[in-house]
C-alpha cells in the first residue's frame, strides 16, 4: 500500500509541474538499498510475453530479500514500462542506470530491443541479462546471455525430427525477422551439409502478427505431399503462433502427418489455445514446466503461491531469470560489491543448479551452458519430454554453420574480446 | 519395412519368445520402442479385448504399475484389468505415453481391427488410416473386408486403401500395381500424389513408372484449377473477417461520422465476452459447450453495444459537430479499455475453445473448406443482411437515418435525438462486439486484438464509400479475395503493400471510395 | 488587411523561452560539475533533445492541419524517411568497427549475405548528400502523393485515412528484411556523426542544441509561411476551398507546397531523433505513431505553431514521468489526459490561454472547428 501511495503522490507531484527538478532527484536517495532494474514491456504487442517475466522477477527478489538480501542490504527492486517501444527501451535503459543507479539490469525479449539498449549498457557501463532465446551472433561485455543461443535449441531439435521421426523434407516457417532469420540460414546450412537436397528445404517469412494462415497452411500441406516424410520448423514469433496453430487444427494437418517443431512457443502460449487438435506437435527448450525435479517443482509452486493462481504456467525464459539471477547474486558476494567491473569479471564460471536437474554454468562468452529437451504438446496445454540431450550443452555466441561468423571467437576471460578472429589474430570490433 | 525390422531387432535383443506372444507385457513399459511393438502385436493378436486397449492407449487411459508390468485401463471413476476386463484396484500407476511414432502405429493398428467395424463412420475412418499408414500387413484384412463391404462409398475408400498397400508392397505384380494407379489417381488428393511421386522416383518397370507420371500430371492439372479456386474461397474467408470487422465501424463512423479509434476495443470486449461465457459453461454447464458461441452471441452484443453506450452518453455526445475531436477522445478510450482489460485478464492470452461444429473440414468440388471458415463467412452475411434490414426496415432505422442526415430537422419532427445518438452508437459497438465473438475463433483473444483490425476497418470502410454500407461489403470482399489471389505470387507482405498502393490510387480516382453519396451534403 | 508581424508576442515568449532553454540546458550540463545538486544529467540532455524533435514534428503537422486543413494520418512517414537517410549516414560511419569487421557492409548485410553495398546506400557515407537526402526523400514523397490526392480533390477523412495507409505500407515494407535496410532491428549501434563520437557529452549536447536552432528555424519558417500572402491564401483554402478555387486560385498549388515543406519539416525531425535515441527501425512508421502526433498538437492547440511545440513536449514528458512512476497504469494517465483535453480544453491549451487571455484579433484567428467527416449533419444547408 506504502508504495502504491508513494508512486501517486510522486505522479501528482511530477504533473503538476515540479517536475523538471525531480526527474534528477531520484540520484540524491541514499545508498542504503542495492537496485535492481527490470526493463520489460508491461503494455504493446510484447506485454504479453513480457509482464511474466517482470513478475518472475520481482518473486526472485523478494526471496532474496527473504534470506536476507544481499551484502547485508536488501534489494529493490525498480520497474518501468518501456512499451514495446523500441527508442524507449534505450531512453529507459538509461534513466534505470544513470538515474536510478541500478546494479544491475533484467530485461528486454525481442532482439530489436536487446540491439536498441546495447550502446547504452556499453556507454554507462553496466550490466544485463537476457533471458530470451536469441538467434546468437553476438558477444557483448555488458551483456550475460541466459537463453538459448541457436546451437541450444534448433539444432538439437533437426536431429531428433531427422533421427526419431526420418523427416527428409522440411519448411521453414518464421516471423520476418532478424532471428528467423539467422536461425533458418544456421538450419539451412547444417540440413544441407547433413545431405537435404536444396528442393527440400522451403523457407518463407511472414509479417509480424500475421492472422490468417490459410494459405500458407495450405502451401505447406500441398510441401508435404510429395511423398517424403515432412516437418515443419517454426520461428513464428508470439502473436502469430495462435492463429497458425489454430489454422493447422482447422485444416486437418496433425502431428502424425506434419509435425510443427517450434523454438518460440512455450507454456505461455499454449495456455492460449486449445491443444486438443495439436497434441503431438513439438517445442525444443532448456526447460519444460513438467519436467519432474525437485527443485523445479518447488519453483512452481512458489511461482502459483507468488501469482495467487494456482493454474499459473512456468516457462522457459522464466528458467533463464531464475538462473540469471542467481548467478548474479553468487557473484556479487563473490566480488563483495556491486562494482559492475568486478561483477563482470567474477560472473564467468559462476555455477548455479538449474531447475532441471542439472548445473549451469555461465562461460567467457557469456553465454550459458543448457540442457536441451525436446516436447511434445499435450492435451493439458503441457509438454511431454520426448528427448534429452546428454548433459549440457555450451551456448555458442558465433554460428560455426555461417561464413561470416565461423572464424570468429567470444572470450571475456582469456581474450577479453567479443569477435576474436581466429584467422586474422585480432580482435574484430570496437 | 523398418517397422519389421525394428521388431525383429527388439525381439532379439530382449530374448524371450514371451514377448511376441503377450504384446501386454510389451505395452507396460516406458521406452517407445517397445509400446510400438507392444501395439503391432496386440493389432495382430485377434485378441478380443485389443480394441478397448488400444483406444484406452490413444485416449492417455492406459496405465502401468512399474512394479510387475500389469496392465490397467482407466474406465470413468474406476479401473479394470486391462487385459481380462475385470474390475480392479491398484496404486502406483503410470500412465503409458505416446508420441507421434506411437500415434501412428495406433492409428494404423486401429484401422486394422475396426475395418470390420459394425458401424460405417468408424469403417470410413479405418479405411483412410489404413491408407495413410501403409502398413503392408494390413492387405489381406483390407482384402477381407473389401470383399464384405456393401456400402458403396465405404467400398470405394477400401479399394483405394488396397491399392496404395498393393503399391507399397515389394514384390506386387506389375499389372496389380498398373491397376492400382487409376485407383488413386480417381482420388486425386494430396496423399495420392505423394504415392505416385514415389513410384514415379522409384518403380523398378519402366512402364509403371510412365503410367504414374501421367497420373501425376493429370491430378496436377486437377489440383492447379482447385488450388485457383480454393485461393478465392480463402479471399472470401479473408473477406468476411474483415466485414465483420468493419461493419461495426460502417455505422459508428460511416453513418455518424465519429472517428472511432476505439473500435477495435470493442471488437476485443465481444472475444472477452465469449471467454467468460465459455468458463461460465465449462464450470457449470459443460454440456452447452456446443452452444456457448451462440449463447455469447446476444451476451457480447449487449457488453460491447452497453460499453458503446457509456462512452456516447459519456463523451462522445459533447463532441457532436467536432469528428476530430472524437478521434483524440476516442483514442484515449481505447488506450484506458485496453489497459483496464489487461489489468483485469491479464496481459496473455486466453483460451476460448471451438466447438465441436466449428473444428475439422470438408471437401466440395475438391476445395477442401473448413467448417471454422464456413460458418464465419456465413455468420458474416447474416451479420450484414440483419443490420441492412435494422436501418432500412425498422422504425429505429428510419430515425437513425434521419437523425443523421439532418439532426435538427429530425429533432423539429419530435424525434429524441440524444437517445437516437446513444442506441445507433450502441448498435455499432455491439455489432463490433459481436464480431469479436467469431474472431475469438481465428485469432489471439489478448488485449491487443482490436489493435489488429482497426486500421484495416478503417480501410474497408473508407474505399467503400462512407456510409454505404453496401461499399464496406464490396470493399471487403475485394480487399479479401485481392490479398489471397496475389499471396501466393508475391508473399503476405508484398500483396498487402500492393493492395495499399492501389487503395492509394484507387482514391485519387474516386474520391470518396467505390459508392460515394452523391448531392451536395457531402462537399463540406 | 493589416499586414501580420513575423513574430508576434506569442512567437518572440516562445523563440525567448526556447532560447533559455538552450542555454541553461548546456550550462546545467557542462558547465556545472557532476555530483553538485544542479548538474544536469546528460541522459537528460538527449531525452529534451528528443522532445525537441517531436516538437518540430508537432509543428510541421500543425502547418497542414492547423493552416490548410490537410489532417494527416501519416506525418510519422516523413518523420522516419528522414530518420532512415541520417540512420544510413550514420551506419556508413561505422566503418570497420562493426562486430564482423567489414570495412563496407553494415552488420545486417554481412548475416544476410549481402556482397556489396545496395544501390540506394552509395553516397550515403556523405554527411552533405544524407543532408539533402533527409529533406529530399520525405518532400519528394510529399510532393508526388500531394499533388496526386490534390489535384483529385481528395479531402478530408479520405485524404486522412490514405496517408495513414501509405504510413502503414512504409512500414510493412521497412519490417522486410530483403529491403536492405536492417528489417526490423532498424539501424542501430551508431559510433560517429561528423567525426565527433554520438554518445560523447558535448556531441549530445551539440545535437541538442541543433534540434533546438531547428525548431526556431522551423517556427520561423511555418510562422513566414503563414502570415505571408500565400499563408492567407492557405487560410482561405481550409476554411473555404470551393468558394477559394472559384476565385481563381489553385487550391492544389498552395496545399501541395505546404504539405512538401511540413513533410521537410517532419524530416529534419526525423533526422535529429535517431542520433540522439541512437536507433531508427519501422515502428516509427506504425500508423499509431502518426496519431498521438496529431494529438499532440490537438492537446497543445491547433493553429497556433506554439501549441502544438508545447503540446508535444507536455505529452511526451507526461509518458516519460509516467512510464517510470506508474509502470502498470500509465495508459490510464494518458488516455484520460487525451479525454479530459478533448472534453474541457477543446482548443487545446495554448488555444484556450488565447481564448481566455488573447485580443480579439488573436481570438479570430484560431481555426473553426475543424471538418474532416462528411457533414451528413447539415444536409440540405450547404
Amino acid at each position: 500500500m506504502m508504495t502504491n501511495l508513494k508512486t501517486w503522490v510522486s505522479a501528482a507531484a511530477l504533473a503538476g509541474g515540479l517536475a523538471l527538478a525531480s526527474l534528477s532527484a531520484g540520484a540524491a536517495r541514499a545508498q542504503e538499498t542495492i537496485k535492481v532494474g527490470i526493463l520489460h514491456s508491461l503494455s504493446g504487442t510484447m506485454a504479453i510475453s513480457e509482464t511474466t517475466l517482470k513478475d518472475a522477477m520481482l518473486m526472485l527478489i523478494a526471496e532474496q530479500n527473504k534470506k536476507g538480501g544481499l551484502l547485508g542490504k536488501k534489494l529493490e527492486p525498480v520497474v518501468v514500462d518501456p512499451a514495446s517501444n523500441w527508442p524507449l527501451f534505450a531512453e529507459k535503459a538509461r534513466e534505470l542506470i544513470a538515474k536510478d543507479k541500478v546494479s544491475a539490469v533484467f530485461g528486454c525479449w525481442t532482439s530489436v530491443s536487446r540491439k536498441s539498449v546495447l550502446p547504452v549498457f556499453k556507454e554507462l557501463n553496466s550490466i544485463l541479462f537476457y533471458p530470451v532465446q536469441y538467434e546468437g551472433e553476438e558477444s557483448e561485455r555488458n551483456v550475460f546471455y541466459t537463453g538459448a543461443a541457436p546451437n541450444q535449441q534448433a539444432i538439437p531439435a533437426v536431429d531428433y525430427l531427422m533421427k526419431e521421426e526420418k523427416v527428409e523434407r522440411w519448411v521453414l516457417e518464421g516471423t520476418d525477422y532478424v532471428y528467423p532469420r539467422t536461425t533458418n540460414k544456421i538450419l539451412e546450412a547444417y540440413l544441407r551439409a547433413k545431405g537435404v537436397k536444396p528442393e527440400d528445404i522451403s523457407i518463407n517469412y511472414t509479417p509480424f502478427g500475421q492472422s490468417d494462415w490459410q494459405t500458407r497452411v495450405a502451401a505447406i500441406k500441398s510441401f508435404g505431399s510429395a511423398g517424403k516424410k515432412t516437418a515443419v520448423v517454426s520461428t513464428i514469433n508470439g502473436d502469430a503462433n495462435v492463429p497458425f496453430y489454430k489454422e493447422l487444427a482447422n485444416q486437418g494437418l496433425k502431428a502424425t502427418d506434419i509435425p510443427v517443431v517450434a523454438f518460440s512457443v512455450g507454456e505461455e502460449e499454449l495456455a492460449g489455445i486449445d491443444t486438443k487438435p495439436l497434441v503431438g506437435h513439438l517445442a525444443a527448450w532448456n526447460y519444460f514446466e513438467s519436467i519432474d525435479t525437485p527443485e523445479n517443482k518447488a519453483f512452481i509452486a512458489q511461482w502459483q503461491a507468488y501469482k495467487k493462481n494456482p493454474k499459473a504456467v512456468t516457462n522457459d525464459p522464466m528458467e533463464a531469470h531464475y538462473i540469471g539471477f542467481n548467478m548474479w547474486v553468487k557473484a556479487v558476494e563473490k566480488a563483495g560489491s556491486t562494482d559492475p567491473d568486478k561483477v563482470i569479471a567474477a560472473l564467468p564460471g559462476t555455477e548455479q543448479k538449474n531447475l532441471t536437474g542439472g548445473t549451469s554454468q555461465m562461460l567467457p562468452n557469456h553465454h550459458i551452458t543448457k540442457p536441451v529437451f525436446i516436447g511434445e504438446i499435450k492435451d493439458d496445454g503441457q509438454f511431454d519430454v520426448v528427448n534429452k540431450t546428454d548433459g549440457l550443452i555450451a551456448g555458442e555466441a558465433w554460428s560455426k554453420q555461417l561464413d561470416g561468423s565461423k572464424d570468429l571467437e567470444a572470450d571475456w576471460v582469456k581474450l577479453n574480446c567479443g569477435n576474436y578472429n581466429t584467422k586474422t589474430k585480432k580482435c574484430g570490433g570496437a | 519395412m523398418i517397422r519389421i525390422l525394428l521388431l525383429l531387432l527388439t525381439l532379439g535383443l530382449s530374448g524371450p519368445a514371451l514377448a511376441q506372444s503377450d504384446p501386454y507385457a510389451r505395452l507396460a513399459s516406458d521406452s517407445y520402442g517397445d509400446i510400438e511393438t507392444g501395439i503391432a502385436g496386440l493389432a495382430a493378436s485377434g485378441d478380443p479385448r485389443a480394441g478397448a486397449v488400444l483406444a484406452a492407449l490413444a485416449e492417455g487411459r492406459l496405465l502401468y504399475r512399474p512394479s510387475d508390468k500389469a496392465l490397467f485401463v482407466k474406465q470413468g471413476d474406476g479401473l479394470v484389468e486391462a487385459r481380462s476386463g475385470g474390475a480392479a484396484t491398484a496404486e502406483g500407476l503410470k500412465p503409458v505415453r505416446a508420441n507421434n511414432k506411437i500415434r501412428r502405429a495406433l492409428e494404423a493398428a486401429q484401422g486394422q481391427l475396426n475395418l470390420v467395424s459394425t458401424d460405417p463412420g468408424k469403417r470410413r475412418e479405418a479405411a483412410e488410416a489404413v491408407f495413410k499408414a501403409r502398413d503392408t500387413s494390413a492387405l489381406p484384412a483390407v482384402e477381407t473386408a473389401l470383399a464384405k463391404e456393401s456400402d458403396r462409398g465405404i467400398k470405394r475408400l477400401f479399394e483405394q486403401a488396397r491399392a496404395a498397400l498393393l503399391l507399397a508392397k515389394p514384390g506386387t505384380p506389375e499389372a496389380d500395381r498398373l491397376a492400382a494407379l487409376p485407383i488413386l489417381q480417381a482420388r486425386g488428393d494430396g496423399d495420392s500424389i505423394a504415392i505416385l511421386r514415389t513410384i514415379a522416383a522409384s518403380d523398378p518397370s519402366e512402364t509403371v513408372k510412365a503410367a504414374a507420371g501421367r497420373g501425376i500430371q493429370a491430378i496436377e492439372t486437377r489440383l492447379a484449377v482447385a488450388a485457383a479456386a480454393q485461393n478465392v474461397w480463402y479471399g472470401v474467408s479473408l473477406g468476411s473477417v474483415l466485414l465483420l470487422a468493419a461493419i461495426g465501424l460502417a455505422i459508428t463512423f460511416g453513418v455518424m461520422g465519429i472517428i472511432n479509434m476505439a473500435h477495435g476495443e470493442m471488437v476485443m470486449l465481444g472475444a472477452y465476452t465469449t471467454y467468460l461465457v465459455q468458463d461460465a459453461i465449462r464450470a457449470h454447464a459443460p454440456g452447452l459447450f456446443d452452444w456457448s458461441l451462440a449463447i455469447s452471441i446476444p451476451c457480447a452484443f449487449l457488453v460491447a453495444g452497453a460499453v458503446g453506450v457509456v462512452i456516447e452518453r459519456g463523451i462522445i455526445r459533447f463532441l457532436y459537430g467536432r469528428p476530430l475531436e472524437t478521434l483524440l477522445a476516442t483514442f484515449g478510450v481505447s488506450l484506458i479499455l485496453q489497459q483496464s482489460v489487461r489489468s483485469i485478464f491479464g496481459p496473455t492470452n486466453r483460451e476460448v475453445g471451438s466447438p465441436g461444429f466449428m473444428s475439422g473440414a470438408f471437401d466440395l468440388f475438391g476445395l477442401s473448406i473448413t467448417w471454422g471458415r464456413m460458418w464465419i463467412v456465413l455468420f458474416s452475411f447474416s451479420v450484414f443482411l440483419g443490420l441492412l434490414f435494422v436501418l432500412r426496415k425498422t422504425a429505429f432505422g428510419l430515425k437513425t437515418r434521419a437523425v443523421t442526415q439532418n439532426r435538427r430537422m429530425a429533432a423539429a419532427m419530435g424525434i429524441r435525438t440524444p437517445w437516437v445518438d446513444a442506441m445507433t452508437f450502441g448498435l455499432g459497438s455491439g455489432i463490433a462486439g459481436i464480431a469479436g465473438v467469431a474472431l475469438s475463433q481465428i485469432d489471439n483473444v489478448s488485449p491487443n486484438l482490436g489493435q489488429g483490425y482497426i486500421i484495416d476497418s478503417f480501410l474497408v470502410v473508407v474505399f467503400g464509400g462512407v456510409g454505404n454500407l453496401w461499399g464496406t461489403l464490396v470493399a471487403a470482399l475485394t480487399l479479401g479475395v485481392a490479398n489471397k489471389l496475389f499471396e501466393p505470387y508475391f508473399g503476405a507482405v508484398l500483396a498487402k503493400i500492393a493492395l495499399l498502393i492501389f487503395i492509394i490510387l484507387f482514391i485519387q480516382k474516386r474520391p470518396r471510395g467505390l459508392f460515394a453519396l452523391k448531392g451536395r451534403a457531402v462537399e463540406s | 488587411m493589416t499586414r501580420t508581424r513575423l513574430i508576434d508576442p506569442k512567437g518572440w515568449i516562445f523563440l525567448a523561452a526556447l532560447a533559455a532553454f538552450c542555454l541553461v540546458v548546456p550550462l546545467l550540463n557542462l558547465g556545472i560539475p557532476e555530483g553538485s545538486g544542479l548538474h544536469l544529467p546528460t541522459y537528460l540532455v538527449s531525452l529534451f533533445g528528443k522532445y525537441l524533435a517531436f516538437a518540430l514534428l508537432a509543428l510541421s503537422l500543425d502547418l497542414v492541419w492547423g493552416y490548410c486543413g490537410i489532417l494527416s494520418l501519416g506525418h510519422g512517414a516523413f518523420f522516419g524517411l528522414g530518420g532512415y537517410a541520417m540512420g544510413m549516414y550514420l551506419m556508413r560511419q561505422i566503418g570497420p568497427r562493426g562486430v564482423y569487421g567489414n570495412p563496407v557492409l553494415p552488420d545486417f548485410m554481412v548475416f544476410l549475405n549481402y556482397k556489396e553495398l545496395p544501390w540506394y546506400w552509395l553516397g550515403f557515407d556523405h554527411f552533405a548528400f544524407a543532408a539533402l537526402m533527409v529533406l529530399a526523400v520525405p518532400g519528394l514523397l510529399a510532393f508526388v502523393f500531394g499533388w496526386l490526392a490534390f489535384r483529385s480533390r481528395v479531402t478530408g477523412v479520405y485524404l486522412s485515412i490514405i496517408t495513414q495507409a501509405m504510413t502503414f505500407a512504409l512500414m510493412l515494407a521497412f519490417f522486410r528484411n530483403d529491403m536492405g535496410l536492417g528489417g526490423n532491428n532498424g539501424l542501430t549501434d551508431f559510433k560517429d556523426i561528423l567525426g565527433f563520437p554520438v554518445q560523447a557529452q558535448g556531441t549530445r549536447v551539440a545535437l541538442f542544441v541543433a534540434t533546438g536552432i531547428a525548431l526556431a528555424l522551423g517556427y520561423l519558417v511555418a510562422r513566414f509561411m503563414t502570415v505571408s500572402a500565400y499563408g492567407k491564401i492557405l487560410i482561405a483554402v481550409r476554411d473555404a476551398e470551393s468558394r477559394t478555387r472559384f476565385l481563381g486560385y489553385r487550391p492544389e498549388h498552395y496545399k501541395t507546397l505546404a504539405f512538401t515543406v511540413s513533410a521537410m519539416m517532419a524530416g529534419v525531425a526525423g533526422a535529429l531523433y535517431v542520433p540522439q535515441v541512437g536507433i531508427i527501425n519501422p515502428g516509427e512508421f506504425a500508423p499509431t505513431n502518426s496519431i498521438e502526433a496529431v494529438i499532440w498538437v490537438a492537446v497543445g492547440g491547433r493553429g497556433t505553431l506554439v501549441g502544438a511545440a508545447l503540446g508535444a513536449v507536455i505529452v511526451n514528458y507526461a509518458k516519460t514521468v509516467l512510464t517510470g512512476a506508474l509502470p502498470d497504469a500509465w495508459l490510464f494517465a494518458l488516455g484520460a489526459l487525451f479525454v479530459v483535453v478533448t472534453l474541457f480544453m477543446p482548443k487545446g491549451i495554448v488555444g484556450t490561454l488565447i481564448e481566455r487571455f488573447g485580443s480579439r484579433r488573436a481570438r479570430a484567428k484560431l481555426p473553426p472547428e475543424p471538418e474532416i467527416a462528411p457533414k451528413l449533419a447539415e444536409e440540405g444547408q450547404g
